[in-house]
């Protein structure tokens, strides 16, 4: 005969194995203890074999001196720096491409996108074309089209295309003015930020003010004037407190300004172009799953296409459009490792590379390398997942 | 996205990971396999590079023949593994190669801290510059303000660094994966100078499309013994790799050759017979035959031979003997006498 438990009497407990919850407690302990304990064997056979063959290990390489150049840094770098330094360097260098990587892909997936969806027959089959060409090339493949097909055939350094006699374009890359500031200079960005406040503190009050009374100015030109206004008439007011240090052909090649690399133009273009194919399909699919009344009722108010858009389909639209878009940025930031087929000096490149063959320190290295792309992919999620919150239609 | 070499080094890491310590039995574990498991670059002429026909041939090559012919008898019977200049101390410390002949600089961080040991040299060499012919520049100390294509992972990189340091000049690194790829820069204008050791610079000229194009400067900047590289922790394929370098040495010096090894077996001379096991076994304390030394100089030749098949004068590279000539005609090459 059986008894079923919840026919015992009240204040009798159940055995814990009779009961789901402490269970589960159990068998999850039992799987956590498992783990741990596979994870102490592996960590720890690893340094039997490693001593075993002779091999040194541990993190002490950091501080040595690293003895080799790297093309492009973000902050000061010799080759009497140390390995450490190395992985700063290679760090950034990637934060650097996936950054602006991300950035570019967002415009042009967000154009392309809404341009696919657009009435003019030209224009949306154009977009359907950047789609299908990009989206079904291998990545690796547009990295090289672009650095081996394009820049590679751009002119040397002695017959380089110049724009304005400012500007230079050769297959050592591209050579930008750099501004040098002097004193005076930081009143500029002072005033930026404060036409940025001001437009800011203009645009509530006028939303504020619209919604009571129905009246609006046009806010928007009103901030735009004066963000780019108020710091110009600063920089004429203070004398123009910039100078431009203008690249020049000296010996070998351009000196002075500022070089972009042919690597990161390469890998950036590939990156932006490749990944903004998909970002442009995702926004097409988040702008068509909003239910077409919605899109009939705006016009009906006799809204203009691109405020139906910005207003009504846009906002809704995100809901659906952030979270997938979140995983091509994660692709994206983790693609740019393909920058060392090319020899763009990003993580994988330089540290993972370069200074794991000098040390030979294969297991640090990699478990670092790998550690890091886990935490930018995890903060990445970390603050779309904040936005998507924060964008998510609130139900009343 | 992961590419090859990443799966070398995740594959090697796993084999660190889960097995267990050092096999040191690699002489029975190639005996059994039937061929030596040889790791070589990935394609240099002269080096390590496959023929028209896909054959394996070069100077580095008959480094893992010589080995094959002394441990199995067959110089033929050797898996060859094309490793990028990332790749190679990984595959020789996971047991992927066991021997690792490819152009490989002796260094105390490799020799000490890496788990391997380098079984001799078998080529002397030095860093050097390659210019077009164009800029006009005959000498490394105008090289200020350049850009210098370096392949990675190689003592070059460091070696390079610290010459233009020291010479208080400046220059922009351009890092390639390859030599292939490296050429490439050069010739599509990307850097003005090509560096390597200068064997490598003789092979990678010849590669470009007008060779003339380029020159190659005078100066050497570094001592780049190259030689072939094996596990620490196994003595006796340590010895097997290092006399089989010596023994086609030994060979030259002593005027045996392939053509004559088989008139030479009936020599008068004790070093010649103790060499081609006529005058005892020397290849008992290695665990192999006492012909070993016979069958290295009967298929692969001494080290003359060897030489000038793949980069002397007998080969489109037509690198001089120089450093690399025997002690007794005014070069390093010595091997320590059989006995």
């Amino acid at each position: 005969m059986s008894v079923r438990p919840n026919a015992r009497p009240a204040g009798h407990k159940p055995p814990f194995w009779r009961d789901r919850a402490k269970r589960a407690l159990v068998f999850q302990l039992l799987l956590t203890a498992a783990v741990a304990v596979f994870l102490f064997y592996i960590v720890g056979n690893v340094q039997d074999n490693l001593s075993a063959r002779g091999i040194t290990t541990g993190f002490g390489f950091l501080n040595n001196t690293a003895g080799f150049g790297i093309v492009q840094s973000l902050i000061d770098y010799s080759s009497q720096d140390t390995y450490g330094r190395t992985f700063l360097v290679g760090l950034l260098n990637t934060l650097l491409v996936g950054g602006l990587g991300v950035i570019a892909a967002t415009l042009i997936g967000f154009i392309v996108g809404i341009a696919r969806l657009s009435p003019n027959w030209l224009l949306a089959r154009l977009a359907t074309a950047y789609i299908e060409t990009f989206r079904n090339i291998p990545l690796l493949l547009q990295i090289f089209f672009w650095y081996f097909a394009v820049l590679r055939t751009l002119p040397s350094a002695r017959d380089s295309m110049a724009f304005g006699e400012v500007i230079f374009l050769n297959v050592r890359g591209l050579y930008l003015p750099e501004p040098l500031f002097e004193s005076g200079f930081g009143l500029i960005p002072a005033a930026f930020i404060v036409a940025i406040v001001a437009s800011i503190a203009l645009c509530v009050w006028n939303k504020r003010r619209q919604e009571a009374t129905g009246k609006r100015i046009p806010a928007g030109w009103i901030s735009l004037a004066l963000i780019m206004g108020l710091p110009l008439l600063i920089t004429v007011a203070t004398g123009v407190p910039i100078t431009w240090d203008v690249p020049e052909l000296r010996g070998f090649n351009f000196r002075g300004g500022f070089t972009v690399i042919p690597e990161f133009l390469a890998l950036w273009m590939a990156l932006s172009i490749y990944t903004a194919a998909f970002i442009a399909e995702i926004v097409r699919s988040g702008i068509q799953a909003i239910s077409h009344g919605q899109t009939e009722a705006a016009q009906a108010l006799s809204l203009p296409r691109n405020l139906v858009l910005r207003l009504v389909v846009i906002p809704q639209a995100l809901r659906v459009i952030i979270p997938p878009l979140t995983s091509q940025y994660l692709n994206l930031i983790k693609n740019s490792s393909l920058a060392t087929a090319i020899g763009y000096p990003d993580l994988v490149s330089v540290f993972a590379g370069t200074t794991l063959n000098q040390t030979g320190q294969a297991i640090e290295v990699i478990a670092m390398t790998m550690a890091v792309y886990l935490t930018i992919s995890l903060l990445v999620s970390m603050f779309m997942n904040w936005f998507n919150a924060r964008v998510a239609l609130v139900e009343r | 996205m992961l590419n090859k070499k990443h799966w070398v080094l995740l594959a090697s890491a796993g084999a660190i990971t889960l097995t267990g310590a050092a096999n040191a039995a690699t002489l029975e574990d190639t005996v059994e396999r039937g061929a030596v498991q040889c790791g070589v670059s990935d394609g240099l002429p002269g080096f390590s590079a496959p023929d028209g026909d896909g054959n394996w041939q070069g100077l580095d090559v008959d480094v893992c023949r010589a080995v094959a012919a002394a441990v199995l008898g067959d110089a033929d019977a050797v898996n060859y593994i094309s490793l990028n200049a990332v790749e190679r101390f990984t595959a020789l410390q996971s047991g992927e190669v066991d021997v690792l002949s490819r152009n490989t600089t002796w260094t105390t961080t490799r020799d000490t801290t890496l788990g391997l040991n380098f079984a001799g040299v078998n080529f002397y060499d030095g860093i050097g510059f390659m210019v077009s012919r164009d800029l006009g520049i005959s000498g490394a100390d105008e090289l200020d303000g350049a850009a210098i294509c370096i392949q990675t992972g190689t003592t070059t990189e460091l070696n390079v660094a610290d010459y233009f340091r020291a010479n208080d000049m400046e220059f922009d690194p351009i890092v390639f994966d390859t030599s292939e790829q490296t050429v490439g820069g050069f010739q599509a204008g990307r850097c003005d100078v090509l560096t390597s050791d200068t064997s490598q610079l003789a092979a990678l000229r010849i590669q470009l499309d007008d060779p003339n194009g380029a020159v190659i400067l005078p100066d050497i900047i570094s001592k780049e013994p190259l030689g072939p590289v094996v596990r620490q922790g196994d003595d006796t394929w340590f010895n097997i790799v290092k006399w089989s370098l010596f023994a086609m040495l030994n060979a030259e010096e002593y005027g045996v050759t392939s053509e004559n090894v088989d008139e030479m077996t009936s020599s008068e001379n004790p070093d010649i017979a103790r060499l081609l096991g006529q005058d005892g076994n020397y290849g008992e304390g290695m665990g192999l035959e006492a012909d070993w030394a016979y069958n290295i100089i009967s298929q692969v030749g001494n080290y003359a031979e060897s030489f000038d098949r793949n980069v002397g004068m007998g080969s489109p590279l037509e690198i001089e003997r120089g450093a690399n000539a025997l002690w007794n005609q005014g070069g390093f090459q010595y091997a320590p006498p059989i006995r």
